[in-house]
Formats: C-alpha cells, sequence, structure tokens
C-alpha cells in the first residue's frame, strides 16, 4: 500500500513540502490566543494555599480572616470539593499488581509532597485571591518524608501516603533466560551504575484553565491549555457526574505541552468544582513558582546495568535494574509506571543481540509526581544501552562506530522483534550510521580529536543509536481499562464557495499539525492549500480522538485525513460524473477543478459543484447524492507501535580545569518514514535534541532531604539557553510503514531521545585521557571536576 | 496595598491614562487593562524574556517594571510593532523558516531581535546567540530562530526593506 504519493510535480502536491505554518501568521502578530488571555464575563481568580510540608497531617484550617478579606467570593476546601468529586486512582489494569493512593482534588487529611495545592480561594482578581491566601492559617503535623529510593523499599519504612501498604507502586521483570551463564562465560563484561535526575517540562505558557460551569443547561465549558481535549472532557464528565454530551473542552492555542499538560492535576480538577460553587468562570494559571512544584516531574532513575560481550565485539546479553521514583501516587490516568516499562524495554531495542534480563521498581516518595514527558523512557534506556556499547568497544578494542556497524541490526533482518517483546516493521540503524559518519566527517574528526589532544585540547565524540516508539495502538492504554482512545476522526466539508474545512482530533501545539493536516488533505483532494481550512481543539466540533501525544499526530492523524479526503473525494467525483454525465474514472481534480483525467481539460471547477449541490439541488439527476460532507475514524491495525530510528552525534570540548562542556556541533539522522514537511520535522527534531542537551548538561529538580526542592524557579533551575545550544545538522532516510497510505511514523520524540545519550558519550570520550569517566546527567560542572578527580 | 495611582503614558501610539495599583506590572497593565495580550508572563522574574516590550526604544521586561514606572513612557508591544509594520521583515522571515512553534516567546523573540538590529553592524550567529541568552524558547532548537535573524540582518544592511507582513494571504 505504499504508493508514491502526490509526486512532487503534480499540482497541490504537499506531501513532503516545506509548507510555512499558515497558523503561525497569528502568532507572530502577536495575535495568539491562549488560554492565559482568556477573560470571559464575570470570571473569577483562583490562587492556592499550598503545603510548605512534603508530608504532614492536615490538624485544623482557619479561614474566618481569609474569608472577610476584599474580593474574595469562595474559599474551598478537600471537604468541601469531595462532595462533588468522585476520586481518581492512576493505577493501569494491564501493569499486573499496581497501586496507588486515591487522589481528591484537595487533600481531606493529609499533604504527601510540598507544594501540594490545600485549600483553593476564588477571588475577583488574582492578586486578592493571594492576599487572602496569607490570611488562611492551617495547623499541620510534620509526618515522616519518604525520599531515599532504597530506605523507602525496606520492610517496615515510612510510607509516602498513609493509604498504602507500603512504597513499591509496582515492579515488572524480563528475562529471557540463561542470563547468569552467558554472563559468567562471557569474554568481556562492562557494568555501571547510572543516574537519572528528575527533571521538568518548562513549557513556556504555564499551565492554564477557565472553567465554566453555566447551571441552566448544566453545561460545562472548559478552555484548558492541553493536549488532549477529549481525555478530559471525559474525565469531567465522569468524575464530576456531568452527561458527556455536555461537557466541552476547548483547547486554544498553547504555549508548549511536551506531554506535561495531558496529565490529570489537582489544581484543574479544583477549579471545575470551584465554578460549579461559584456559578460563575474561574480561572487558574499556575504562575512559574507553582509550575516547579505540580507539573509533572519526569525521569529519576538509577540504573544498574552490565553488558557480555564476545570476544570480537559481539554484544551477548543485557542486564539491568531500574529503580525510579515517582512521587507520592501514581499520576491519572496514564500512571507513572509507563516509563520505568518503556525503560527496560528500550534497552538495547537497537541490537542484535537475544538475551535480556531486567527488574523494575517503581517506588513513591514524597516529591511532585513524576509522569510521561517527551519520549517517555527512551533517554535513559538510550543513554545506559550506548554508554555500555562504547565501554565494551573499548574492551574489545574497537572504535565505537564500528562496534556499532558490528552489532546493529541488520537493514535486511525486518521484519524482528527485540527480546523484551517490540515488534520492528521496518527500521534502518545501518543506513543511518553510515549516513551520520558521512555527515560527521566521523573519521576526520577522530583525527583532529587526536591531534588536539596533543596540545592539551580535550575534545570528545560521542555517538547513540536509538529507536523510538509512536503511534500507539490501543494495546498501549485502552487495554488497560483507560478511556484514551488510538483512533482518531475528521470531518471534512466542502464550502458552498468549494473551499474545504476539515475538523480533526489531533491538537496543534506549535509542531505544525493543522498545517501537515492541510497539505495531506489538500493533496488527496487536488486543491490549493489555501483553500483548506483546519481546526483542532474542540470537542464540542471536532470528532474524538486520541489527540496529539507519543508523536500520533503525523502518523495517526494524517492517516485519518487521508482516509477522509480520499472519500471525499470520491463523492465529489460522482457527483461531478453525474453532473457532466461522464464516468467518475474518466475524471480528475487538479487544483480545485474537475478536469478530464486524460487531456486535462476543464471540464468544472469545485466552486460550481458546491453551488450546484448546495443551491440547485434541482438541476442534479435524481439519483445524484450531493454528499459533500464526510465523517471519518480510523485507528492503526497493524503492528502495536510503528517504530521509528535514528542515530545521534555530538561534538564537545571539556574545559579540564573548571568542568565546563562547550557543544561544539550535534547531528541526528532520523527515520521517520514518510516526512510530509521537512522543514517542521527538521524544527521538531533540533528542538527535542535542546531538551535532550538540557537534561544532559543543565536540568534537574533539586531536593533536600526534607522533600523542598531546592531550586523551584527559572533563576535556578537551568533551561538551556540560545548562546549555549550549538548548530544541529538533521539528515533523514524514510522508510515508510506498510501499515498505511501515508506511511508516516512519527519524529517528535526522536531529538531527546538519544540527545543525552551522545553527550554521555562524548563528554566520556573528552575524558578518557584522564581515565576518569562519569554515568550521571546532568553533568554538571562540579559533577565532571569530581570525576575528573579535581575536587 | 489598593490605593490606585494615575499613570499616563504612550502605548503603541496612543495615549493611555489609567488608575493602577503601585503593585501591577507593565506587563499585567498591558495584558489585563489594554488587552495587549501578545506580550507573555512566562517567569516572571525577568528570566525567559517572554514579557520584552519597548519602552522608549529600549526592550524591557515588563513583568519587571511597574506599571507606575512607565507613567510618561513611550511604549511599543509586538502589536504595534506589527501595525506599524516595523518587524515586517523579521516576522516574514520568521514565517519562511520556522522561527516558532508554540509563538509563546515569539513576541519577546521579536523585540530581542528587534533591539539587535538597531544597532550598528552585521551581528555575527554567535552574537546573535548571545543576544537571546535572555529568551528561552522551549520549542524550536533556537537555530531557526538564529538562522532567521541573521537573514533578516544581512537583508537590512543591503538596505532591503520588507513589505508588510500582516496582509499576504497565510
Amino acid at each position: 500500500m505504499n504508493a508514491p504519493l502526490g509526486a512532487l510535480d503534480r499540482p497541490n502536491s504537499y506531501i513532503g513540502r516545506s509548507v510555512s505554518r499558515p497558523n503561525a501568521k497569528r502568532l507572530l502578530a502577536g495575535r495568539g490566543r491562549y488560554v492565559t488571555d482568556l477573560v470571559l464575563p464575570r470570571m473569577l481568580h483562583a490562587a492556592f494555599l499550598r503545603s510548605p510540608y512534603a508530608h504532614a497531617r492536615i490538624v485544623s484550617i482557619d479561614l474566618d480572616e481569609a474569608r472577610a478579606m476584599p474580593g474574595v467570593r469562595l474559599i474551598a476546601t478537600g471537604a468541601d470539593l469531595a462532595k462533588l468529586c468522585k476520586p481518581w486512582v492512576g493505577t493501569l489494569d494491564h501493569f499486573k499488581g499496581m497501586k496507588s493512593a486515591s487522589q481528591l482534588p484537595l487533600p481531606v487529611d493529609e499533604v504527601s509532597w510540598s507544594g501540594q495545592a490545600v485549600v483553593a480561594i476564588v477571588a475577583e482578581s488574582r492578586a486578592q485571591a493571594e492576599d487572602a491566601a496569607e490570611a488562611i492559617s492551617v495547623e499541620f503535623e510534620e509526618l515522616p518524608v519518604v525520599s531515599d529510593i532504597d530506605r523507602a523499599r525496606e520492610a517496615g519504612a515510612d510510607r509516602a501516603a498513609s493509604t498504602i501498604e507500603d512504597n513499591l507502586c509496582f515492579t515488572s521483570r524480563l528475562d529471557t533466560g540463561g542470563i547468569d551463564e552467558i554472563f559468567a562465560s562471557a569474554f568481556h563484561v562492562v557494568e555501571e551504575e547510572f543516574h537519572f535526575g528528575r527533571h521538568t517540562a518548562v513549557t513556556l505558557e504555564p499551565r492554564a484553565i477557565v472553567a465554566d460551569w453555566d447551571a441552566s443547561e448544566g453545561k460545562l465549558t472548559v478552555h484548558h491549555a492541553t493536549q488532549t481535549p477529549y481525555q478530559f472532557q471525559d474525565l469531567y464528565a465522569r468524575h464530576y457526574s456531568i452527561p458527556e454530551v455536555n461537557v466541552r473542552v476547548v483547547a486554544p492555542d498553547i504555549g508548549g505541552s511536551f506531554g506535561m499538560k495531558l496529565h490529570v492535576y489537582h489544581e484543574d480538577m479544583a477549579v471545575i468544582g470551584l465554578s460549579m460553587l461559584c456559578g460563575r468562570p474561574v480561572k487558574f494559571v499556575a504562575d512559574r513558582i507553582e509550575s516547579f512544584v505540580s507539573d509533572i516531574h519526569a525521569r529519576d532513575h538509577r540504573v544498574h546495568a552490565r553488558m557480555a560481550v564476545d570476544g570480537d565485539g559481539t554484544i551477548l546479553a543485557m542486564d539491568v535494574d531500574d529503580v525510579t521514583a515517582i512521587g507520592a501516587f501514581s499520576t491519572y490516568p496514564r500512571t507513572s509506571a509507563v516509563e520505568g516499562n518503556q525503560v527496560i524495554r528500550l534497552m538495547g531495542a537497537p541490537y542484535r543481540f537475544r538475551n535480556y534480563r531486567a527488574g523494575l521498581s517503581v517506588v513513591f516518595q514524597n516529591k511532585v509526581q513524576t509522569s510521561q514527558y517527551r519520549a517517555v523512557g527512551h533517554p535513559i534506556a538510550c543513554a545506559v544501552t550506548e554508554r555500555l556499547v562504547d565501554m565494551a568497544a573499548e574492551k574489545a578494542g574497537l572504535d565505537p562506530a564500528a562496534m556499532r556497524e558490528r552489532n546493529l541490526i541488520a537493514d535486511d533482518a525486518y521484519p524482528c522483534d527485540s527480546p523484551t517483546g517490540y515488534k520492528f516493521e521496518a527500521l534502518s540503524h545501518q543506513e543511518s550510521l553510515t549516513k551520520l559518519k558521512a555527515l560527521m566527517n566521523y573519521d576526520a574528526l577522530r583525527g583532529e580529536q587526536a591531534a588536539l589532544r596533543q596540545r592539551g585540547v580535550h575534545r570528545g565524540i560521542g555517538i547513540a543509536s536509538f529507536v523510538e516508539i509512536s503511534n500507539p495502538s490501543p494495546a498501549f492504554y485502552g487495554i488497560g481499562g483507560a478511556r484514551i482512545s488510538a483512533q482518531d476522526g475528521a470531518l471534512l466539508k466542502m464550502t458552498p464557495s468549494g473551499e474545504v474545512r476539515c475538523l480533526i482530533s489531533v491538537t496543534e501545539q506549535g509542531q505544525g499539525t493543522e498545517t501537515i493536516i492541510g497539505q495531506i488533505v489538500a493533496d488527496q483532494l487536488g486543491v490549493a492549500h489555501e483553500r483548506v481550512r483546519v481546526i483542532t481543539g474542540d470537542t464540542e466540533v471536532t470528532p474524538h480522538g486520541g489527540a496529539t501525544w507519543a508523536c500520533r499526530g503525523a502518523g495517526i492523524g494524517g492517516e485519518t485525513a487521508l482516509q477522509a479526503a480520499r472519500k471525499l473525494r470520491g463523492n465529489i467525483m460522482s457527483l461531478a460524473a453525474a453532473i457532466l454525465q461522464a464516468k467518475p474514472g474518466e475524471l480528475d481534480m487538479r487544483d480545485g477543478v474537475v478536469v478530464d483525467a486524460l487531456s486535462g481539460a476543464e471540464r468544472i471547477s469545485l466552486a460550481e459543484i458546491a453551488r450546484i449541490a448546495y443551491f440547485r439541488s434541482d438541476t442534479l439527476p435524481p439519483d445524484a447524492s450531493a454528499q459533500l460532507s464526510v465523517a471519518h475514524h480510523y485507528a492503526p491495525q497493524g503492528y502495536p507501535f510503528a517504530f521509528t530510528n535514528g542515530i545521534q552525534g555530538c561534538h564537545v570540548e571539556l574545559d579540564a580545569e573548571t568542568g565546563f562542556v562547550k557543544i561544539l556541533k550535534h547531528w541526528v539522522v532520523e527515520d521517520c518514514g514518510r516526512i510530509i514537511n521537512p522543514l517542521l520535522v527538521d524544527e521538531q527534531v533540533r528542538g527535542g535534541v535542546v531538551q535532550g542537551l538540557g537534561a544532559a548538561f543543565f536540568e534537574e529538580c533539586l531536593y533536600d532531604e526534607n522533600g523542598q526542592l531546592t531550586n523551584g524557579s527559572l533563576a535556578d533551575y537551568l533551561v538551556p539557553m540560545a548562546c549555549e545550544m550549538p548548530d544541529i545538522v538533521i539528515g533523514h532516510i524514510e522508510t515508510p510503514t506498510a501499515d498505511t497510505a501515508l506511511g508516516a511514523k512519527g519524529c517528535g520524540e526522536a531529538g531527546t531521545a538519544a540527545a543525552s545519550a551522545a553527550a554521555l558519550n562524548a563528554v566520556n570520550d573528552a575524558m578518557s585521557p584522564f581515565g576518569a569517566s562519569i554515568a550521571q546527567i546532568p553533568m554538571t560542572p562540579a559533577r565532571l571536576l569530581k570525576a575528573l578527580g579535581t575536587i | 496595598m489598593s490605593a490606585t495611582h494615575p499613570v499616563s503614558l504612550s502605548v503603541n501610539g496612543e495615549q493611555i491614562s489609567r488608575l493602577v495599583e503601585p503593585r501591577e506590572t507593565l506587563a499585567d497593565f498591558l495584558r489585563r487593562d489594554l488587552q495587549l495580550t501578545g506580550t507573555h508572563t512566562g517567569c516572571e522574574m525577568g528570566v525567559c524574556g517572554a514579557c520584552l516590550v519597548l519602552m522608549d526604544g529600549r526592550p524591557v521586561h515588563a513583568c519587571l517594571t511597574f506599571a507606575v514606572q512607565a507613567s510618561g513612557a513611550v511604549v511599543e508591544t509586538v502589536e504595534g510593532l506589527s501595525e506599524s509594520a516595523e518587524i515586517a521583515d523579521l516576522q516574514r522571515t520568521f514565517h519562511e523558516r520556522n522561527a516558532l512553534q508554540c509563538g509563546f516567546c515569539t513576541p519577546g523573540m521579536l523585540v530581542s531581535a528587534h533591539g539587535l538590529l538597531t544597532r550598528p553592524g552585521v551581528p555575527s550567529r554567535e552574537e546573535i546567540r548571545d543576544a537571546l541568552s535572555g529568551n528561552y524558547c522551549r520549542c524550536t532548537g533556537y537555530e531557526a530562530i538564529v538562522d532567521a535573524i541573521e537573514t533578516v540582518a544581512r537583508r537590512r544592511s543591503a538596505g532591503e526593506r520588507a513589505a508588510r507582513f500582516l496582509e499576504e494571504p497565510a
């Protein structure tokens, strides 16, 4: 099913073309409409009093003084909202034995992390709500804080929440058998303990929500900065017992999400109840300080791993133990166990070896919840694997590139599966490596490195192969009982002027979803893309679907649009044939005009077809059916995931005296299948790389032993800046998936998946003359100096 | 806390007089009192650059400036700079080069870029990256932004003026 689509010499052939984003123009003009900007009539503002303790019992709350403060309209506690909102538990059925403490919008008697919202204040202005929050006094009784992941797992340890039996949220094991014997007899064994810091998404627009309960209609409208409006429509309906048909969730322009804005947050759930209690719209925008203590964090893994290698450098086996700490409860509805699960399943994924053993422990502690953030689990699996591959290469006396040539899965070996159970349709690891070496001028770079070392300049070169998970099927969430859709829906309508509106369930956060959907629809119909308007992010008008996450926008959303466009095209052609008394097969559609397929002679324009259909149906033949709107849904049915692959290279220079690392250049070769818009793919990959380099060098949520976040502001938490980031060279291989006509997979995680691994290898390469090494990210100057033995 | 003070200033060429609380920031004043929501607040502590506006011709953090401090000043926001077409070349090149994704940092980026390009000379890529150190972008990876500014710098130094940006068809 991979006939070449829209050859670029055809009119309106947009698949594969760099088209600028029409919707970017309003953002450039300052006319974006973010939830943060929204003002509704009679709208009130919510602020939250937050727990100063990481773990405490709420003894009493005194609201009298605050209630009398100017502008205050409502103050609500956990008990008030518990009367309206059903509790939730963040577990999935297919994660056997998983447990988590039940959650309410605001706690009734126990707080389990520092920064947890305790009391909601609603006032005429945000400033008045914050003033009133200062007048509330809450008496807390401190409880033991669980922070250390080993002590948390000891028998009889203090618990992170009083309603759980112990601090083990979930465990999992994978074992292909005979691992101990393989390691015992292996020629080389390399082993390391890796530490991955907690970090967070830092979307430039913080979380924002406006809930508007209209008691007269029993209707809830929520303007919500989220990737997944349908998921929230379902959740608000269920937890507040409102018929789903009366719940509308609108996701307008979103100031970045990266997975962070698709989880349930206590404040957001509270705001729904606050609007119901006030009978007025209520707005909450997290400020940056609140974001740090309430947005999900991610990573926080300690991985002990070893690799067994033959005398010639052939990888034989991996043995992995991952312990990850997730906060005091598991995030709803996607859980906090998916990252660990993907870590142990993505280990070694690019390589041929067949023997594997892994253990995963997901541990509760009194910190902010962790959950899915861009490239879930990938950077950890990739960094562990790729560092071990480099260590093994050194033992085997092979160059890192040669080591990979020897061990990467051959490009003609597909379909195949991984020892962890993933099924790969078609990947291109070897071709990607060849292309990367050419892009980097790898051999010359090695030569330069050797020469510079003589002069005391310490440069490092790191490479990292990766596999990326995209386009998950229902086997991901649906099977676990979560009402998160794996399908998407599109509604295509021809207007009376012969233009096209496409309402589709995938959503836009700036990556260009609306642009590529417009390109696909225009391409398939044969109209100029300026004649197609794409509408997303409003549950009232778009069909129900999974929306945009896990890189499903192009692969699943794109295929949905393609199939819908083909359906509409069929309807238009039958109608045109009826009007022209021709056979549909004799006609073609080009540039908004139905033409004779052979001669290209114009027969009738779309505008004329639409005019007749909408205004002069009396002139149509009696059996002609003018169906100029079509609805279509598509769900992936072939492979459970559309895996993609690629490889990255990183070139750094280490100042051994200061521990500072300058990133000189970064390269990515990635294979996301059919590329719909190279301009958008390249910049999305670059953005992903920078988030990965942030994790590698800068970003970390630092806690003290009392569970207090000590760097929770943008002045203290380091985000990569333009001056620290290198130019990033992108190359592509295109291996389309045969599961769809479009052939597209995903590209949003690719950059983040391997950037930190490539950087880790590059820094270790730079440190090798000193006999030093590091197995922890972020690689801060202090950690590097410690590794070098300087401090 | 709530006693208001009169302020009078020029915003995007219009003379504005309002009563404001002393604690109200210029960012909140622009966004809330004047509905100029193109100015964004990302950190409210002068780090991220999303709130940058021109005050008397110089980029300032609207989140670190109190509205009362802007009394008597000339303030230009992304809305005004768009309408006057002063940054049309930057907007056009950002659009062509896809130098934005979510767009939340973009107004601040444009103000920084405009501030940089009003200085004499053609900045190098390194100088552009350095000048953007006070502007966080979480989406693009910065490269397209640097490319776009570099292109405009060269075009401006060659004396090219861009046509208006906003009226063009998407």
